[in-house]
Protein backbone atom coordinates (compact mmCIF):
# COMPACT_ATOMS: atom_id res chain seq x y z
CA UNK A 1 0.00 0.00 0.00
CA UNK A 2 2.78 2.49 0.83
CA UNK A 3 4.71 1.54 -2.08
CA UNK A 4 1.46 2.62 -3.89
CA UNK A 5 1.10 5.63 -2.09
CA UNK A 6 4.82 6.75 -3.72
CA UNK A 7 3.97 5.27 -6.92
CA UNK A 8 0.91 7.47 -7.15
CA UNK A 9 3.04 10.85 -5.83
CA UNK A 10 5.96 10.37 -8.27
CA UNK A 11 3.27 9.68 -11.33
CA UNK A 12 1.19 12.56 -9.88
CA UNK A 13 3.89 15.16 -8.88
CA UNK A 14 5.91 15.96 -12.38
CA UNK A 15 3.26 15.33 -14.41
CA UNK A 16 0.73 17.14 -12.89
CA UNK A 17 3.25 20.27 -12.64
CA UNK A 18 3.85 20.02 -16.54
CA UNK A 19 0.59 18.72 -18.07
CA UNK A 20 -2.47 19.96 -16.61
CA UNK A 21 -4.33 20.28 -19.57
CA UNK A 22 -6.12 16.83 -19.39
CA UNK A 23 -6.41 14.84 -16.18
CA UNK A 24 -7.80 11.49 -15.63
CA UNK A 25 -10.26 10.75 -13.12
CA UNK A 26 -11.27 7.06 -13.04
CA UNK A 27 -12.34 4.35 -10.34
CA UNK A 28 -13.36 0.63 -10.04
CA UNK A 29 -16.95 -1.10 -9.61
CA UNK A 30 -15.05 -2.98 -6.75
CA UNK A 31 -11.67 -2.56 -5.19
CA UNK A 32 -11.98 -6.07 -3.67
CA UNK A 33 -12.60 -9.49 -4.64
CA UNK A 34 -13.45 -12.22 -2.39
CA UNK A 35 -12.93 -15.84 -2.80
CA UNK A 36 -15.51 -18.09 -1.54
CA UNK A 37 -16.03 -21.45 -2.15
CA UNK A 38 -18.24 -21.17 -5.46
CA UNK A 39 -15.77 -18.34 -6.58
CA UNK A 40 -15.68 -18.64 -10.71
CA UNK A 41 -13.67 -15.97 -11.87
CA UNK A 42 -14.71 -12.08 -11.77
CA UNK A 43 -15.43 -9.23 -14.14
CA UNK A 44 -14.13 -5.59 -12.76
CA UNK A 45 -15.94 -2.43 -14.26
CA UNK A 46 -13.00 -0.10 -14.47
CA UNK A 47 -14.40 3.37 -15.67
CA UNK A 48 -13.82 6.91 -16.22
CA UNK A 49 -13.13 10.63 -17.24
CA UNK A 50 -10.82 12.51 -18.63
CA UNK A 51 -10.77 16.09 -16.76
CA UNK A 52 -9.93 19.35 -19.06
CA UNK A 53 -9.43 23.14 -18.12
CA UNK A 54 -8.71 24.10 -21.58
CA UNK A 55 -10.58 23.31 -24.81
CA UNK A 56 -9.33 20.07 -26.23
CA UNK A 57 -6.02 19.78 -28.09
CA UNK A 58 -5.80 18.94 -31.71
CA UNK A 59 -2.98 17.23 -32.05
CA UNK A 60 -2.48 12.99 -32.06
CA UNK A 61 -5.34 10.44 -31.53
CA UNK A 62 -6.13 10.55 -27.86
CA UNK A 63 -6.51 6.42 -26.38
CA UNK A 64 -6.86 5.24 -22.97
CA UNK A 65 -4.91 2.29 -21.77
CA UNK A 66 -5.65 0.07 -18.40
CA UNK A 67 -3.71 -2.33 -17.16
CA UNK A 68 -4.09 -4.91 -13.96
CA UNK A 69 -1.13 -6.98 -12.84
CA UNK A 70 -1.33 -9.72 -10.57
CA UNK A 71 1.19 -10.56 -7.33
CA UNK A 72 4.66 -11.36 -8.87
CA UNK A 73 5.88 -14.80 -8.30
CA UNK A 74 9.22 -16.71 -9.20
CA UNK A 75 8.42 -18.81 -12.75
CA UNK A 76 11.27 -20.74 -14.30
CA UNK A 77 10.70 -21.31 -17.94
CA UNK A 78 12.34 -24.97 -19.16
CA UNK A 79 12.97 -25.92 -22.54
CA UNK A 80 12.57 -29.64 -24.00
CA UNK A 81 15.28 -30.92 -26.36
CA UNK A 82 15.95 -33.99 -28.02
CA UNK A 83 18.59 -36.16 -25.88
CA UNK A 84 18.82 -39.91 -26.01
CA UNK A 85 15.74 -40.34 -28.24
CA UNK A 86 13.75 -38.79 -25.37
CA UNK A 87 12.33 -35.51 -24.96
CA UNK A 88 14.13 -33.66 -21.66
CA UNK A 89 14.68 -30.08 -20.23
CA UNK A 90 17.73 -29.26 -21.45
CA UNK A 91 18.12 -25.73 -20.00
CA UNK A 92 16.15 -23.13 -17.94
CA UNK A 93 15.78 -19.34 -17.10
CA UNK A 94 14.36 -18.02 -13.71
CA UNK A 95 12.41 -14.75 -13.97
CA UNK A 96 12.44 -12.99 -10.42
CA UNK A 97 9.36 -11.42 -10.63
CA UNK A 98 6.85 -12.43 -13.24
CA UNK A 99 2.96 -10.96 -12.61
CA UNK A 100 0.72 -14.50 -11.79
CA UNK A 101 -1.96 -12.12 -13.82
CA UNK A 102 -1.69 -9.37 -16.62
CA UNK A 103 -4.37 -7.76 -18.49
CA UNK A 104 -3.84 -5.11 -21.27
CA UNK A 105 -7.12 -2.80 -22.51
CA UNK A 106 -7.03 0.07 -24.62
CA UNK A 107 -9.22 2.34 -26.65
CA UNK A 108 -6.96 2.47 -29.99
CA UNK A 109 -4.37 -0.32 -31.33
CA UNK A 110 -1.45 -0.09 -29.12
CA UNK A 111 1.08 0.60 -31.57
CA UNK A 112 -0.69 4.00 -32.38
CA UNK A 113 -1.73 4.44 -28.90
CA UNK A 114 1.72 3.78 -27.35
CA UNK A 115 5.15 5.04 -28.75
CA UNK A 116 7.93 2.82 -28.04
CA UNK A 117 9.55 5.12 -25.64
CA UNK A 118 6.59 5.76 -23.52
CA UNK A 119 6.16 2.04 -23.65
CA UNK A 120 10.03 1.40 -22.15
CA UNK A 121 9.29 4.23 -19.68
CA UNK A 122 5.91 3.08 -18.71
CA UNK A 123 6.28 -0.30 -19.09
CA UNK A 124 2.42 -0.96 -20.43
CA UNK A 125 2.82 -3.71 -22.96
CA UNK A 126 3.04 -7.70 -21.67
CA UNK A 127 6.59 -7.87 -23.00
CA UNK A 128 8.02 -4.24 -21.60
CA UNK A 129 6.25 -5.27 -18.12
CA UNK A 130 8.32 -8.84 -17.99
CA UNK A 131 11.54 -7.61 -19.66
CA UNK A 132 11.60 -4.54 -16.57
CA UNK A 133 10.53 -7.08 -13.86
CA UNK A 134 12.71 -10.61 -14.85
CA UNK A 135 16.49 -10.41 -14.14
CA UNK A 136 17.24 -12.78 -17.61
CA UNK A 137 21.03 -12.84 -17.81
CA UNK A 138 21.68 -16.37 -17.32
CA UNK A 139 20.64 -17.56 -20.98
CA UNK A 140 22.01 -15.87 -24.01
CA UNK A 141 19.00 -16.01 -25.45
CA UNK A 142 16.84 -15.08 -22.65
CA UNK A 143 14.45 -13.19 -24.78
CA UNK A 144 13.20 -16.69 -26.37
CA UNK A 145 12.30 -18.13 -22.63
CA UNK A 146 10.15 -14.58 -21.91
CA UNK A 147 8.39 -15.18 -25.13
CA UNK A 148 7.73 -18.29 -24.46
CA UNK A 149 6.81 -17.67 -21.33
CA UNK A 150 3.93 -14.89 -22.43
CA UNK A 151 2.99 -17.47 -25.65
CA UNK A 152 2.00 -20.04 -22.58
CA UNK A 153 0.59 -17.87 -20.56
CA UNK A 154 -1.93 -16.05 -23.25
CA UNK A 155 -2.81 -19.70 -24.11
CA UNK A 156 -4.38 -19.78 -20.70
CA UNK A 157 -5.91 -16.09 -20.89
CA UNK A 158 -3.50 -15.57 -17.64
CA UNK A 159 -1.66 -12.93 -19.63
CA UNK A 160 -4.21 -11.04 -22.25
CA UNK A 161 -4.19 -7.86 -24.06
CA UNK A 162 -7.70 -6.58 -26.10
CA UNK A 163 -6.81 -3.55 -28.04
CA UNK A 164 -10.09 -1.31 -28.84
CA UNK A 165 -11.78 -2.69 -25.84
CA UNK A 166 -12.04 0.51 -23.87
CA UNK A 167 -15.53 2.19 -24.40
CA UNK A 168 -14.27 6.05 -25.19
CA UNK A 169 -17.46 8.14 -24.99
CA UNK A 170 -17.13 11.94 -26.90
CA UNK A 171 -13.24 12.17 -26.05
CA UNK A 172 -14.11 12.38 -22.19
CA UNK A 173 -16.13 9.16 -20.80
CA UNK A 174 -14.21 5.76 -20.79
CA UNK A 175 -15.14 2.32 -19.34
CA UNK A 176 -14.04 -1.56 -20.14
CA UNK A 177 -14.14 -4.67 -18.40
CA UNK A 178 -11.69 -6.65 -16.98
CA UNK A 179 -12.03 -10.41 -16.43
CA UNK A 180 -10.20 -12.04 -13.65
CA UNK A 181 -9.89 -16.02 -14.38
CA UNK A 182 -11.15 -18.56 -11.84
CA UNK A 183 -7.77 -19.70 -10.79
CA UNK A 184 -6.91 -16.45 -8.98
CA UNK A 185 -4.41 -16.12 -6.65
CA UNK A 186 -4.29 -13.82 -3.08
CA UNK A 187 -3.05 -10.24 -2.90
CA UNK A 188 -2.78 -6.28 -4.32
CA UNK A 189 -3.73 -6.72 -7.96
CA UNK A 190 -1.96 -3.19 -9.43
CA UNK A 191 -4.68 -1.47 -11.90
CA UNK A 192 -3.04 1.17 -14.02
CA UNK A 193 -4.76 3.87 -16.20
CA UNK A 194 -3.08 5.61 -18.92
CA UNK A 195 -4.16 8.91 -20.71
CA UNK A 196 -2.02 9.15 -24.05
CA UNK A 197 -2.33 11.58 -26.66
CA UNK A 198 -0.67 11.07 -29.84
CA UNK A 199 1.78 8.36 -28.48
CA UNK A 200 2.73 10.17 -25.21
CA UNK A 201 1.52 9.71 -21.94
CA UNK A 202 -0.29 12.49 -20.95
CA UNK A 203 -1.22 11.45 -17.17
CA UNK A 204 -2.09 8.32 -15.42
CA UNK A 205 -3.34 7.16 -12.69
CA UNK A 206 -3.32 3.99 -10.02
CA UNK A 207 -4.90 2.23 -7.36
CA UNK A 208 -5.40 -1.49 -6.76
CA UNK A 209 -7.69 -4.50 -6.40
CA UNK A 210 -7.24 -6.33 -3.20
CA UNK A 211 -8.03 -9.91 -3.68
CA UNK A 212 -8.56 -12.51 -0.69
CA UNK A 213 -9.62 -15.66 0.27
CA UNK A 214 -12.83 -15.56 2.71
CA UNK A 215 -14.95 -17.90 5.02
CA UNK A 216 -14.15 -21.90 4.51
CA UNK A 217 -11.57 -21.32 1.86
CA UNK A 218 -9.70 -19.27 4.41
CA UNK A 219 -10.02 -20.74 7.34
CA UNK A 220 -8.60 -24.05 5.21
CA UNK A 221 -5.48 -21.92 3.69
CA UNK A 222 -4.86 -21.00 7.05
CA UNK A 223 -5.03 -23.84 9.06
CA UNK A 224 -2.77 -25.57 6.22
CA UNK A 225 -0.24 -23.28 7.04
CA UNK A 226 -0.22 -22.08 10.30
CA UNK A 227 -1.16 -25.45 11.76
CA UNK A 228 0.11 -28.52 9.27
CA UNK A 229 0.21 -30.93 11.49
CA UNK A 230 -3.18 -30.87 12.83
CA UNK A 231 -4.21 -30.14 9.53
CA UNK A 232 -2.42 -32.86 8.42
CA UNK A 233 -3.68 -35.37 10.83
CA UNK A 234 -7.45 -34.14 10.17
CA UNK A 235 -7.03 -34.85 6.61
CA UNK A 236 -6.54 -38.40 7.62
CA UNK A 237 -9.04 -38.55 9.96
CA UNK A 238 -11.08 -37.30 7.17
CA UNK A 239 -9.93 -39.75 4.73
CA UNK A 240 -10.10 -42.78 7.60
CA UNK A 241 -13.86 -41.56 8.28
CA UNK A 242 -15.15 -41.30 5.00
CA UNK A 243 -13.59 -44.96 3.97
CA UNK A 244 -15.28 -46.75 7.13
CA UNK A 245 -18.56 -44.96 6.27
CA UNK A 246 -18.55 -45.93 2.74
CA UNK A 247 -17.51 -49.41 3.95
CA UNK A 248 -20.76 -49.30 7.27
CA UNK A 249 -23.36 -47.66 4.58
CA UNK A 250 -22.48 -50.79 1.98
CA UNK A 251 -22.67 -53.84 4.89
CA UNK A 252 -25.93 -52.60 5.67
CA UNK A 253 -27.02 -52.13 2.14
CA UNK A 254 -25.94 -55.07 0.50
CA UNK A 255 -24.58 -57.73 2.94
CA UNK B 1 -21.00 -27.04 -10.04
CA UNK B 2 -17.94 -24.98 -9.99
CA UNK B 3 -16.29 -24.66 -6.50
CA UNK B 4 -12.82 -23.67 -5.83
CA UNK B 5 -10.02 -25.16 -4.04
CA UNK B 6 -8.45 -23.39 -1.02
CA UNK B 7 -4.63 -24.82 -1.84
CA UNK B 8 -4.78 -25.81 -5.22
CA UNK B 9 -6.04 -22.22 -6.00
CA UNK B 10 -7.79 -23.09 -9.26
CA UNK B 11 -11.84 -23.62 -9.63
CA UNK B 12 -13.18 -27.05 -10.99
CA UNK B 13 -16.09 -29.03 -11.21
CA UNK B 14 -17.21 -30.80 -8.67
CA UNK B 15 -19.48 -33.61 -10.53
CA UNK B 16 -16.22 -34.30 -12.58
CA UNK B 17 -14.13 -34.87 -9.44
CA UNK B 18 -16.56 -37.05 -7.98
CA UNK B 19 -16.76 -39.28 -10.90
CA UNK B 20 -13.03 -39.54 -11.07
CA UNK B 21 -12.66 -40.11 -7.56
CA UNK B 22 -15.34 -42.74 -8.22
CA UNK B 23 -13.61 -44.26 -10.98
CA UNK B 24 -10.35 -44.63 -9.75
CA UNK B 25 -11.90 -46.24 -6.73
CA UNK B 26 -13.54 -48.95 -8.65
CA UNK B 27 -10.24 -50.16 -10.21
CA UNK B 28 -8.56 -49.92 -6.56
CA UNK B 29 -10.89 -52.18 -4.79
CA UNK B 30 -11.09 -54.88 -8.01
CA UNK B 31 -7.33 -54.74 -8.24
CA UNK B 32 -5.61 -54.32 -4.74
CA UNK B 33 -3.84 -51.15 -6.29
CA UNK B 34 -4.18 -47.39 -4.55
CA UNK B 35 -5.01 -46.20 -8.30
CA UNK B 36 -2.12 -43.50 -7.58
CA UNK B 37 -0.42 -44.03 -11.24
CA UNK B 38 -3.82 -43.29 -12.33
CA UNK B 39 -5.08 -40.56 -10.51
CA UNK B 40 -1.91 -38.37 -10.81
CA UNK B 41 -2.15 -38.14 -14.52
CA UNK B 42 -6.14 -37.51 -14.07
CA UNK B 43 -5.88 -34.94 -11.85
CA UNK B 44 -3.16 -32.81 -14.18
CA UNK B 45 -5.15 -33.03 -17.20
CA UNK B 46 -8.32 -31.51 -15.07
CA UNK B 47 -5.51 -28.81 -13.70
CA UNK B 48 -5.02 -29.34 -10.37
CA UNK B 49 -0.87 -27.98 -9.71
CA UNK B 50 1.52 -31.41 -9.70
CA UNK B 51 2.72 -30.49 -6.29
CA UNK B 52 -0.90 -30.30 -5.23
CA UNK B 53 -2.07 -33.29 -6.84
CA UNK B 54 0.89 -35.88 -5.73
CA UNK B 55 0.01 -34.85 -2.32
CA UNK B 56 -3.73 -35.21 -2.25
CA UNK B 57 -3.91 -37.85 -3.99
CA UNK B 58 -1.81 -40.06 -0.96
CA UNK B 59 -4.57 -38.54 1.31
CA UNK B 60 -7.22 -40.02 -1.38
CA UNK B 61 -5.18 -43.20 -1.70
CA UNK B 62 -5.53 -43.42 2.49
CA UNK B 63 -9.34 -43.12 2.60
CA UNK B 64 -10.23 -46.02 -0.59
CA UNK B 65 -7.67 -48.44 0.49
CA UNK B 66 -9.46 -48.25 4.18
CA UNK B 67 -12.52 -48.68 2.84
CA UNK B 68 -11.53 -51.73 0.41
CA UNK B 69 -9.11 -53.43 3.51
CA UNK B 70 -12.47 -53.07 5.89
CA UNK B 71 -14.31 -55.25 3.25
CA UNK B 72 -11.37 -57.76 3.11
CA UNK B 73 -11.06 -58.07 6.47
CA UNK B 74 -14.58 -59.40 6.80
CA UNK B 75 -13.73 -61.84 3.86
CA UNK B 76 -11.02 -62.78 5.95
CA UNK B 77 -8.63 -62.04 2.81
CA UNK B 78 -5.94 -59.97 4.42
CA UNK B 79 -2.97 -61.77 5.78
CA UNK B 80 -2.28 -59.24 8.91
CA UNK B 81 0.95 -60.91 9.79
CA UNK B 82 2.70 -60.81 6.53
CA UNK B 83 1.04 -57.10 6.05
CA UNK B 84 2.63 -56.13 8.86
CA UNK B 85 6.82 -57.96 7.81
CA UNK B 86 5.79 -56.21 4.43
CA UNK B 87 4.80 -52.61 6.27
CA UNK B 88 8.06 -52.52 8.41
CA UNK B 89 10.36 -52.94 5.34
CA UNK B 90 7.96 -50.28 3.62
CA UNK B 91 8.27 -47.72 6.01
CA UNK B 92 11.86 -47.80 6.08
CA UNK B 93 12.06 -47.59 2.32
CA UNK B 94 9.81 -44.77 2.19
CA UNK B 95 11.67 -43.08 4.43
CA UNK B 96 14.73 -43.58 2.31
CA UNK B 97 13.40 -42.86 -0.59
CA UNK B 98 11.94 -39.18 0.76
CA UNK B 99 15.59 -38.40 1.28
CA UNK B 100 16.50 -39.48 -2.36
CA UNK B 101 13.95 -37.47 -3.65
CA UNK B 102 15.51 -34.48 -1.93
CA UNK B 103 18.91 -35.41 -3.29
CA UNK B 104 17.56 -35.90 -7.02
CA UNK B 105 15.19 -32.60 -6.81
CA UNK B 106 18.91 -30.05 -5.85
CA UNK B 107 20.17 -31.84 -9.21
CA UNK B 108 17.15 -30.76 -11.51
CA UNK B 109 15.45 -33.52 -13.68
CA UNK B 110 13.74 -35.37 -10.92
CA UNK B 111 10.65 -35.11 -12.89
CA UNK B 112 11.83 -37.10 -16.14
CA UNK B 113 13.67 -39.77 -13.27
CA UNK B 114 9.47 -39.96 -12.33
CA UNK B 115 8.39 -40.88 -15.85
CA UNK B 116 11.42 -43.28 -16.34
CA UNK B 117 10.80 -44.92 -13.54
CA UNK B 118 6.92 -44.58 -14.26
CA UNK B 119 7.56 -46.28 -17.60
CA UNK B 120 10.40 -48.87 -16.82
CA UNK B 121 8.35 -50.56 -14.33
CA UNK B 122 5.01 -50.21 -15.27
CA UNK B 123 6.04 -51.77 -18.81
CA UNK B 124 8.18 -54.64 -16.98
CA UNK B 125 5.22 -55.79 -14.57
CA UNK B 126 2.63 -54.64 -17.34
CA UNK B 127 3.81 -57.51 -19.71
CA UNK B 128 4.55 -59.95 -17.27
CA UNK B 129 1.56 -59.85 -15.75
CA UNK B 130 -0.08 -59.58 -19.36
CA UNK B 131 1.89 -62.77 -20.72
CA UNK B 132 1.38 -64.92 -17.12
CA UNK B 133 -1.92 -64.58 -17.29
CA UNK B 134 -2.69 -65.13 -20.85
CA UNK B 135 -0.89 -68.33 -20.42
CA UNK B 136 -2.99 -69.16 -17.27
CA UNK B 137 -6.15 -68.48 -19.32
CA UNK B 138 -4.89 -70.69 -22.37
CA UNK B 139 -4.30 -73.53 -19.91
CA UNK B 140 -7.05 -73.14 -18.08
CA UNK B 141 -8.91 -73.18 -21.12
CA UNK B 142 -6.80 -76.11 -22.77
CA UNK B 143 -7.21 -79.00 -20.23
CA UNK B 144 -10.46 -77.77 -18.15
CA UNK B 145 -10.58 -76.45 -14.93
CA UNK B 146 -8.77 -76.97 -11.60
CA UNK B 147 -5.63 -76.92 -13.41
CA UNK B 148 -3.13 -76.35 -10.21
CA UNK B 149 -0.60 -73.39 -10.75
CA UNK B 150 2.94 -74.32 -10.31
CA UNK B 151 4.69 -72.10 -7.31
CA UNK B 152 8.43 -71.57 -9.12
CA UNK B 153 10.17 -70.06 -5.96
CA UNK B 154 11.16 -73.78 -4.47
CA UNK B 155 14.75 -73.19 -4.43
CA UNK B 156 16.50 -70.34 -2.73
CA UNK B 157 13.98 -67.96 -1.23
CA UNK B 158 12.88 -71.41 1.36
CA UNK B 159 16.80 -72.19 2.16
CA UNK B 160 16.92 -68.53 4.25
CA UNK B 161 16.70 -68.34 7.77
CA UNK B 162 14.58 -66.92 10.17
CA UNK B 163 11.41 -68.51 9.06
CA UNK B 164 7.62 -67.49 9.91
CA UNK B 165 4.37 -69.17 9.94
CA UNK B 166 2.07 -67.09 7.63
CA UNK B 167 -1.05 -68.93 7.60
CA UNK B 168 -4.00 -66.70 5.89
CA UNK B 169 -1.44 -67.28 2.71
CA UNK B 170 -0.89 -70.79 3.71
CA UNK B 171 2.90 -69.86 3.42
CA UNK B 172 5.71 -71.00 5.94
CA UNK B 173 8.61 -68.53 4.68
CA UNK B 174 11.56 -66.26 5.57
CA UNK B 175 10.87 -62.55 6.81
CA UNK B 176 13.52 -61.49 4.48
CA UNK B 177 12.01 -61.84 1.29
CA UNK B 178 8.69 -59.61 2.30
CA UNK B 179 11.06 -57.35 3.96
CA UNK B 180 12.68 -56.78 1.11
CA UNK B 181 10.17 -56.16 -1.09
CA UNK B 182 8.76 -53.85 1.31
CA UNK B 183 11.57 -51.77 1.63
CA UNK B 184 12.13 -51.53 -2.43
CA UNK B 185 8.78 -50.75 -2.65
CA UNK B 186 8.90 -48.14 -0.16
CA UNK B 187 11.39 -46.67 -1.38
CA UNK B 188 10.05 -46.11 -5.14
CA UNK B 189 6.42 -45.31 -3.83
CA UNK B 190 8.04 -42.41 -1.97
CA UNK B 191 10.21 -41.17 -5.04
CA UNK B 192 7.00 -41.68 -8.07
CA UNK B 193 4.40 -40.26 -5.01
CA UNK B 194 2.24 -43.61 -5.41
CA UNK B 195 0.73 -46.88 -3.26
CA UNK B 196 3.08 -48.71 -4.65
CA UNK B 197 -0.19 -51.19 -5.33
CA UNK B 198 1.04 -51.92 -8.90
CA UNK B 199 4.63 -53.34 -7.99
CA UNK B 200 3.68 -55.39 -4.30
CA UNK B 201 0.38 -57.05 -6.30
CA UNK B 202 2.85 -58.74 -8.52
CA UNK B 203 5.83 -59.15 -6.17
CA UNK B 204 3.33 -60.95 -4.00
CA UNK B 205 1.89 -62.77 -6.31
CA UNK B 206 5.27 -63.67 -8.52
CA UNK B 207 8.19 -63.69 -5.67
CA UNK B 208 6.55 -64.44 -2.51
CA UNK B 209 3.88 -67.00 -4.28
CA UNK B 210 1.11 -65.67 -1.98
CA UNK B 211 -2.35 -66.63 -3.35
CA UNK B 212 -4.20 -63.92 -5.13
CA UNK B 213 -7.38 -63.54 -3.21
CA UNK B 214 -5.43 -62.89 -0.13
CA UNK B 215 -2.87 -60.71 -1.97
CA UNK B 216 -5.32 -57.94 -2.72
CA UNK B 217 -6.64 -57.29 0.68
CA UNK B 218 -2.83 -57.71 1.87
CA UNK B 219 -1.75 -54.99 -0.26
CA UNK B 220 -4.63 -52.36 0.35
CA UNK B 221 -3.86 -52.92 3.89
CA UNK B 222 -0.15 -52.15 4.25
CA UNK B 223 -1.00 -49.16 1.31
CA UNK B 224 -2.82 -47.24 4.00
CA UNK B 225 -0.26 -47.05 6.36
CA UNK B 226 2.80 -45.84 3.97
CA UNK B 227 0.05 -43.11 2.26
CA UNK B 228 -0.99 -42.28 5.49
CA UNK B 229 2.76 -41.35 6.36
CA UNK B 230 3.26 -39.57 2.78
CA UNK B 231 0.49 -37.38 3.01
CA UNK B 232 1.69 -35.84 6.75
CA UNK B 233 5.18 -35.51 5.26
CA UNK B 234 3.42 -33.79 2.69
CA UNK B 235 1.61 -31.38 4.64
CA UNK B 236 3.78 -30.62 6.89
CA UNK B 237 6.76 -30.01 4.43
CA UNK B 238 4.71 -28.68 1.54
CA UNK B 239 1.63 -27.51 2.27
CA UNK B 240 0.02 -29.19 -0.41
CA UNK B 241 -2.59 -31.24 0.45
CA UNK B 242 -5.74 -29.77 -0.38
CA UNK B 243 -8.65 -30.99 2.16
CA UNK B 244 -11.50 -29.83 -0.18
CA UNK B 245 -10.17 -31.51 -3.30
CA UNK B 246 -9.68 -34.59 -1.18
CA UNK B 247 -13.42 -34.81 0.34
CA UNK B 248 -14.59 -34.12 -3.25
CA UNK B 249 -12.29 -37.41 -4.82
CA UNK B 250 -13.15 -39.24 -1.05
CA UNK B 251 -17.11 -39.08 -1.69
CA UNK B 252 -16.84 -41.24 -5.18
CA UNK B 253 -13.81 -42.98 -4.02
CA UNK B 254 -14.73 -44.30 -1.43
CA UNK B 255 -18.19 -45.89 -2.81
CA UNK B 256 -16.46 -46.94 -5.95
CA UNK B 257 -13.90 -48.93 -3.91
CA UNK B 258 -16.66 -51.21 -2.39
CA UNK B 259 -18.28 -51.48 -5.81
CA UNK B 260 -14.96 -52.81 -6.93
CA UNK B 261 -14.25 -54.99 -3.98
CA UNK B 262 -17.60 -56.64 -4.65
CA UNK B 263 -17.27 -56.92 -8.02
CA UNK B 264 -13.37 -58.57 -7.72
CA UNK B 265 -14.52 -61.34 -5.78
CA UNK B 266 -16.67 -62.19 -8.12
CA UNK B 267 -14.20 -62.75 -10.95
CA UNK B 268 -11.26 -65.49 -11.67
CA UNK B 269 -8.15 -64.35 -10.12
CA UNK B 270 -6.51 -64.72 -14.08
CA UNK B 271 -9.22 -62.37 -15.80
CA UNK B 272 -8.50 -59.67 -12.63
CA UNK B 273 -4.65 -59.91 -13.55
CA UNK B 274 -4.69 -59.80 -16.87
CA UNK B 275 -6.97 -56.85 -17.07
CA UNK B 276 -5.12 -54.81 -14.03
CA UNK B 277 -1.74 -55.77 -16.68
CA UNK B 278 -3.72 -54.10 -19.61
CA UNK B 279 -4.56 -51.00 -17.54
CA UNK B 280 -1.04 -50.98 -16.08
CA UNK B 281 0.33 -50.97 -20.41
CA UNK B 282 -1.95 -48.77 -21.23
CA UNK B 283 -0.63 -45.94 -18.76
CA UNK B 284 3.10 -47.05 -19.47
CA UNK B 285 2.39 -46.72 -23.00
CA UNK B 286 0.74 -42.98 -22.66
CA UNK B 287 4.02 -42.01 -20.25
CA UNK B 288 6.66 -43.41 -23.24
CA UNK B 289 4.91 -41.62 -26.16
CA UNK B 290 5.20 -38.26 -23.76
CA UNK B 291 8.28 -39.12 -23.94
CA UNK B 292 9.19 -39.75 -27.60
CA UNK B 293 7.16 -37.95 -29.27
CA UNK B 294 8.18 -34.03 -29.69
CA UNK B 295 5.89 -32.23 -27.65
CA UNK B 296 3.86 -29.20 -29.25
CA UNK B 297 5.16 -26.54 -26.66
CA UNK B 298 9.07 -26.89 -25.91
CA UNK B 299 8.98 -24.39 -23.14
CA UNK B 300 7.17 -25.26 -19.72
CA UNK B 301 6.79 -23.09 -16.42
CA UNK B 302 7.51 -23.78 -12.99
CA UNK B 303 6.04 -21.55 -10.31
CA UNK B 304 8.13 -21.47 -7.52
CA UNK B 305 7.05 -19.53 -5.21
CA UNK B 306 5.25 -15.72 -4.36
CA UNK B 307 7.31 -12.58 -3.36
Amino acid sequence: MLRFLALLVALALPLGAAVAAEVVVADLSQDRVSISTSFDGSEILVFGAIKRNAPEPSEGPLAVIVTVSGPDEMVTVRRKDRRFGIWVNVEGIEVDRAPSFYAVASSLPLDRALSETEDLRWKITTERKLRAVGATSMAADASAFLDALIRVREAVDVYTTDEETVRLQDATLFSTEIALPSALTEGNYDTRIFLTRGGQVVDSFATSIYVQKVGLERFIYNLAHDRPLIYGLLSLAIAIAAGWTASAVFRYLLP
Amino acid sequence: MQIYLPIAEVSVNAFLLVGLGGMVGILSGMFGVGGGFLMTPLLFMVGIPPAVAVATEANIIVASSFSGVLAHLRRKTVDLKMGGVLLAGGLLGAAFGVQVFAILKQSGQVDLLVKLCYVVFLGIIGSLMFVESLNAIRRSRAKGPAQKIVRRQRGWIHALPFKMKFRTSGLYISVIPPLLVGLFVGILAAIMGVGGGFIMVPAMIYLLGMPTKVVVGTSLFQIIFVTGFTTLLHATTNYTVDMVLAVLLLVGGVVGAQVGTRIGTRMKAEQLRILLALMVLLVCGKLALDLLLQPAELFSLGVDGEH
